[in-house]
């Protein structure tokens, strides 16, 4: 048991805790019957995600993907030529000294995404509820079997 | 200018849409014209993409210049599948933009201008979606089809359309999410999110191609695209969604964010982890077209249940996803079924467009929404009914019209490869859909006109209109009849420029043994 | 021997009544134009058909390629006209200007609503069914036989009232369903099998390795798939399309659908599995007795019946498996006189198809057993009756004769002593049927005309014909009947093209 802890879930934990996180906010999203709480869920498991992708970009020792003077004069022409132009030549920087940028940055979109979702889910549920006077599912699936207009 | 016509497509709605927005709210009347040119703007560029992939070959373009060696420029990509695919939404997005032109401003000023700027942007993302060749864009763009989608099912006039939306949010959201995670362990295991580049590491390295990783990654994004595109068992949002919405937003999203959808199955799988996922697991194709038979089979069941036109339509679209989720995944060797599956979006966004815009203009001009509503069409309105008929004969795979010639190359897919449960229930449903489509047809063609039919009763929705002949609501579902026919009859060129994609990324194996 | 020529002629062919239709359309205010333009379409048509028939004699096949090409093994819409289509597409084309001559007047006479949509599908069914004729591979043929089924629902459903809506369904049922769950899958798989599907060479599966369970669900497959043919047991569509008004019975259910079935059947046998590879596998002898079964019981079936229109289904019934049983024989004797009695059998149904809707536009009567003494009253229509009723039964000098002739000659040389019994016992058996009909109407007394006077148009005795329009037709199908049998040189030299590829030595 130890020795599969060890080997399975010490070295990956990120991924064990974004697993456990997102499966929280799944349930809640389908589970639950208030449709804020549905929300709330539905937020946790979003943010699982991002926590996967930031997660996977993290390196031991490493900083922020700036280059400037402390990385030495090679560095700095390099990116002078504009990020390695035609003439360039090999990175002239050892890639372990940064955090993969990339990752975090596809997760600044995912997070402009989720809000919006966020603030449509929250626009939709304030009409529900001027229209329907109650935010539980239940209720609302009730008054919907009684609505006789049909499209 | 020509050489930037693929982003072009993209970028007119998405300009369109900010233009619609900052002067559609100040003065009403701007807002169609804007849309308008806009999606002209785009069916035109779309025409010269299919132009140059048909005559030049496929088209690389490197958005901002960025080439790919970096790895961080979009790439878009354009060949024989998804440019014909373009000129589809753009085809499909004009006539429910034509259909549309005053259905919401006659009833509610404020919303019209809204209304057309999610329009707008839906068309962004379904042309976005198409076009590009970053796994990761797709998913954002996925996200933008997604959110104006929600917008535009909560549009409706019925109550019922808000709760539908939240549903269509919860899932879609959850869907989306899972093509994400796919995506991120993709990124993981090969450190890349361009397809084409993706596509070389795992064909250079077959021990990652196989590894665990790689495969969980391919099972989130189809449960992703699949719970997008409503197969069975994901398909619970889809019939609420498309019912309640209003009939001019129903047009755009009934025929082409399922098959959107569907398109983006078929990119993944043929640009991003080769087609060699179908062909060496045969237990997974197995397991997927039998899925897609269930998906068939629940569609056109359900689709017998329903006295609803819109939602007997919306069943079907779950039967027609079906056809072709296991189309693609039949796995024969000389690719018809990929082949068939890809002329199937194709045709059944054409003829989906069709029947949508039937059941708009029978709710708007008679007030019928219900099969029994149609009692003598044919007499009250030959066109109407001939182009709903149309439409019909295509869902039940007749020839000429398209939906045949999809079938016919389904079919040589599934005996080539030995699904025969799959032609089983492909026949079985084109059988189904003879059923319900005849059943219509002898209501509107038997049935007597219905007294008390000329001054129908509005109820609360959207038979609130006016009831009028209204040429901008007639015209596009003429058109769309028109190009459901024309495009079987002419299904050769279509067919052609599909397979010589197909040839030219899978490698075929000769189809004569 | 067999050159292959390109011209343009067999798309005119099958455009020439498509054409028509936004004409008629055009037209659907001024009754006199709309028919005209009907008419005129059926001889454009028939014009070109006869242009083509020197060709087609010479031994050569006319080909035009529509959409795509055969390569990367897809199947292009193409049309061929052999021997074979020629027969077809020669009978239908001449038969449909009698036909819309006999429309206007029986459409008048009763005066029948929605007579352009009648005239409009009508053309558009002459337009699948040429079509088919001239389809030189299977798509083509499937295509066009799908547009045949959907065309012709508005026509046998044309009194849109409930008897019109079974009869409609059971007929889609029947035609598109079975066309739907059978002939697509069997179509494709001969396709995966062979990778072609045209027509034109030798038999399509003639080098393939079929097992014996194969063929014969392909042959079964394609058999009851192009359930036109009206093989039983799923003949029952053609007595319920008898709801349709006369004329679209006389030339779709006694011509064009049925025998676009039979026609489909014959393709099946020569070209699909060609006639070495049905006997190898000895299948051909399932076919055989299924059509000789359907034979008998059929006629026997029509004995009992007393609408004149229903006995003339089954009689249909009857005679189409004539055909197909005369093709399944494989010998060459039974197939010649199979593809001539494709058109022999026409000449005779249609007459009598048009005989039966001139008696009812004249006297409203459908059933036989009012017949009586009628013979007296419209002795040109009964006497056309007699002519068709002894072509179809097989008697001299009527073109039935011949077909039968060789039929009967093919089964003994086959050594099918059994099969050619049932040609024999069908042959009394429609005797037994027809002639009980023409005896009441001229030798039977004519019943009390209470029933006649009661309207008071019509003076005691003398001539009560139909209009004039309905009857020239008759007669000259009818005369048409007799002179196949004196003069039926061009089917003969067809038929024997389509089996030898050339004009056999008389």
């Amino acid at each position: 048991m130890m020795e599969w802890m060890k080997t399975t879930i010490v070295p990956h934990f990120n991924f064990w805790i974004y697993v456990v996180i997102m499966m929280l906010g799944l349930w809640a999203a389908i589970g639950k019957n208030n449709l804020i709480k549905k929300l709330i869920g539905l937020s946790i498991f979003q943010t699982a995600i991002l926590l996967l992708y930031v997660s996977m970009g993290v390196k031991e020792g490493a900083s922020i993907p700036i280059v400037d003077e402390t990385m030495g004069e090679a560095a700095v022409d390099f990116m002078a030529q504009g990020g390695g132009g035609a003439g360039a030549t090999a990175f002239p920087i050892n890639p372990d000294l940064f955090a993969n940028p990339l990752p975090h940055v596809l997760m600044l979109t995912a997070i402009v995404v989720g809000v919006a979702t966020l603030g449509v889910a929250l626009a939709l549920c304030q009409v529900i509820f001027r229209d329907f006077g109650t935010l539980e599912e239940p209720e609302i699936l009730n008054q919907i079997k009684t609505i006789q207009d049909d499209v | 200018m020509s050489e930037h016509l693929p982003v072009i497509v993209v970028l007119a709605p998405l300009f369109g849409a900010v233009i619609v927005g900052f002067f559609g709210s100040r003065d009403r009347r701007l807002c169609f014209p804007i849309a308008l040119t806009a999606l002209a703007l785009s069916f035109i560029c779309s025409i010269g993409v299919v132009h140059h992939v048909a005559t030049v070959g496929a088209w690389d373009y490197f958005v901002g210049g960025w080439e790919s060696p970096h790895g961080v420029g979009i790439q878009l990509r354009a060949d024989g599948v998804n440019s014909l695919l373009l000129l589809a939404i753009a085809v499909v997005a004009l006539l429910a933009l034509v259909y549309s032109i005053r259905q919401d401003g006659e009833k509610d000023a404020e919303k019209s201008p809204f209304f057309y700027v999610l329009f707008l942007l839906l068309c962004v993302g379904l042309f976005g979606i198409t076009i590009t060749g970053d796994a990761f864009n797709v998913y954002v763009l996925i996200e933008i089809t997604a959110l104006t989608s929600y917008g535009l099912v909560a549009m409706g006039s019925s109550r019922r359309s808000r709760v539908a939306a939240f549903q269509y949010l919860v899932i879609g959201t959850v869907g989306a999410s899972f093509y994400l995670i796919g995506v991120g362990y993709l990124y993981l295991a090969v450190g890349s999110l361009n397809m084409a580049d993706i596509r070389a590491i795992l064909a250079a390295n077959p021990e990652i191609a196989n590894s665990r990783i790689v495969g969980t990654a391919l099972v989130f994004i189809l449960l992703g695209v699949w719970t997008k595109m409503s197969l069975f068992p994901l398909h619970g949002w889809l019939p609420n969604a498309y019912s309640y919405c209003p009939s001019g937003s129903a047009n755009l999203m009934a025929p082409l964010v399922t098959k959107v959808s569907v398109y983006v199955m078929i990119r993944i799988l043929f640009s991003v982890f080769g087609l060699g996922v179908i062909t060496e697991n045969p237990g997974w194709s197995e397991l997927v077209v039998l899925i897609a038979v269930g998906s068939i089979v629940a569609g056109s069941v359900m689709a017998l249940t329903q006295r609803e036109i819109k939602k007997m339509l919306c069943c079907l679209i779950v039967a027609e996803v079906g056809y072709m989720v296991g189309g693609t995944w039949l796995g024969d060797a000389g690719r018809w079924g990929l082949t068939g599956s890809m002329y199937h979006i194709l045709a059944d966004a054409m003829m989906t467009s069709c029947l949508f815009l039937a059941a708009g203009v029978f709710a708007k001009q008679f007030g019928a929404t219900r099969l029994e509503h149609l009692s003598g069409l044919f007499r009250r309105s030959p066109w109407v009914a001939g182009a709903f008929t149309l439409g019909g004969l295509a869902m039940i795979g007749v020839p000429p019209m398209c939906g045949f010639f999809s079938k016919f190359y389904l079919i040589r897919g599934a005996i080539e490869s030995g699904h025969w449960l799959y032609i089983v229930a492909l026949l079985g449903s084109s059988l189904v859909n003879a059923i319900l489509f005849f059943r219509i047809f002898e209501i509107a063609y038997f049935g007597e006109v219905p007294e008390s039919s000329e001054p129908f009763e509005p109820s609360e929705g959207e038979g609130a209109t006016p009831r009028r002949y209204a040429v901008w609501r007639t015209a596009p579902l003429l058109i769309a009849a028109a190009l459901t026919l024309l495009l079987g009859i002419f299904n050769r060129p279509v067919i052609d420029l599909i397979r010589g994609t197909v040839v030219e990324n899978t490698g075929i194996v000769s189809m004569e043994e | 021997m067999e050159n292959s020529i390109h011209s343009y002629l067999p798309l005119w062919a099958c455009l020439s009544s498509l054409a028509a239709v936004p004409l008629i359309l055009l037209f659907r205010r001024e009754t006199f134009l709309r028919e005209a333009v009907t008419i005129l379409a059926g001889i454009a048509k028939l014009s070109f058909v006869l242009a083509m028939l020197p060709i087609i004699l010479q031994g050569n096949m006319i080909e035009l390629t529509l959409f795509g090409d055969g390569s990367d093994g897809l199947v292009p819409i193409v049309f061929r006209v052999d021997g074979l289509g020629m027969v077809f597409a020669l009978v239908a084309s001449i038969l449909w200007i009698p036909t819309s001559i006999y429309s206007i007047g029986y459409m008048r006479g009763l005066k029948e609503h929605s007579q352009t949509r009648f005239y409009v599908f009508f053309a558009v069914s002459l337009f699948a069914t040429l079509g088919v004729a001239f389809a030189g591979n299977l798509l083509t043929l499937y295509v066009f036989y799908e547009i045949l089924s959907l065309s012709t629902w508005p026509l046998v459903t044309h009194h849109q009232d409930a008897e019109a809506r079974r009869g409609g369904r059971s007929y889609l049922v029947h035609l598109l369903g079975t066309s739907i769950a059978f002939v697509i899958p069997a179509m494709i798989y001969v396709w995966v099998k062979s990778g072609t599907l045209d027509f034109g060479g030798q038999a399509i599966l003639a080098d393939t390795d079929l097992s014996y369970v194969q063929g014969l669900a392909l042959l079964l497959a394609f058999a009851f798939g192009f359930s036109k043919g009206a093989l039983m047991p799923l003949h029952s569509w053609l007595p319920s399309a008898m709801v349709a008004p006369t004329p679209v019975s006389a030339l779709l259910h006694a011509v064009a659908v049925v025998k676009v079935g039979v026609f489909c059947i014959i393709r099946t046998v020569l070209n699909i599995f060609g006639m070495d590879l049905l006997g190898g596998l000895g299948i051909d002898l399932v076919l055989c007795w299924i059509a000789a079964i359907t034979l008998v019981t059929a006629s026997l079936i029509a004995l009992t019946q007393d609408n004149l229109k229903r006995m003339l289904a089954f009689s249909t019934i009857g005679q189409l498996s004539y055909i197909i049983l005369g093709i399944a024989l494989l010998t060459e004797h039974a197939a010649l006189g199979s593809i001539l009695h494709i058109a022999m059998h026409a000449f005779g149904k249609i007459t009598l198809f048009f005989c039966a809707g001139a008696i009812f536009v004249a006297t409203g009567k459908k059933q036989i057993s009012e017949l009586n003494g009628l013979g007296r009253r419209m002795p040109i229509t009964f006497a056309a009756f007699a002519i068709g009723a002894a072509s179809v039964t097989g008697l001299p000098p009527m073109g039935g004769f011949l077909s039968k002739l060789y039929l009967v000659w093919g089964a003994a040389e086959a050594h099918q002593i059994a099969l050619l019994c049932a040609f024999l016992i069908s042959a009394v058996l429609n005797g037994a049927y027809f002639f009980p009909v023409v005896y009441r109407a001229f030798f039977l007394p004519e019943p009390e005309m209470d029933a006649i006077h009661a309207d008071g148009s019509c003076c005691v005795s003398g001539w009560r014909e139909a209009p004039l329009l309905c009857v020239l037709p008759l007669a000259f199908t009818a005369i048409g009947s007799i002179l196949l049998f004196f003069f039926p040189s061009t089917f003969y030299d067809l038929a024997s093209i389509v089996l030898h590829g050339g004009v056999a030595n008389p």
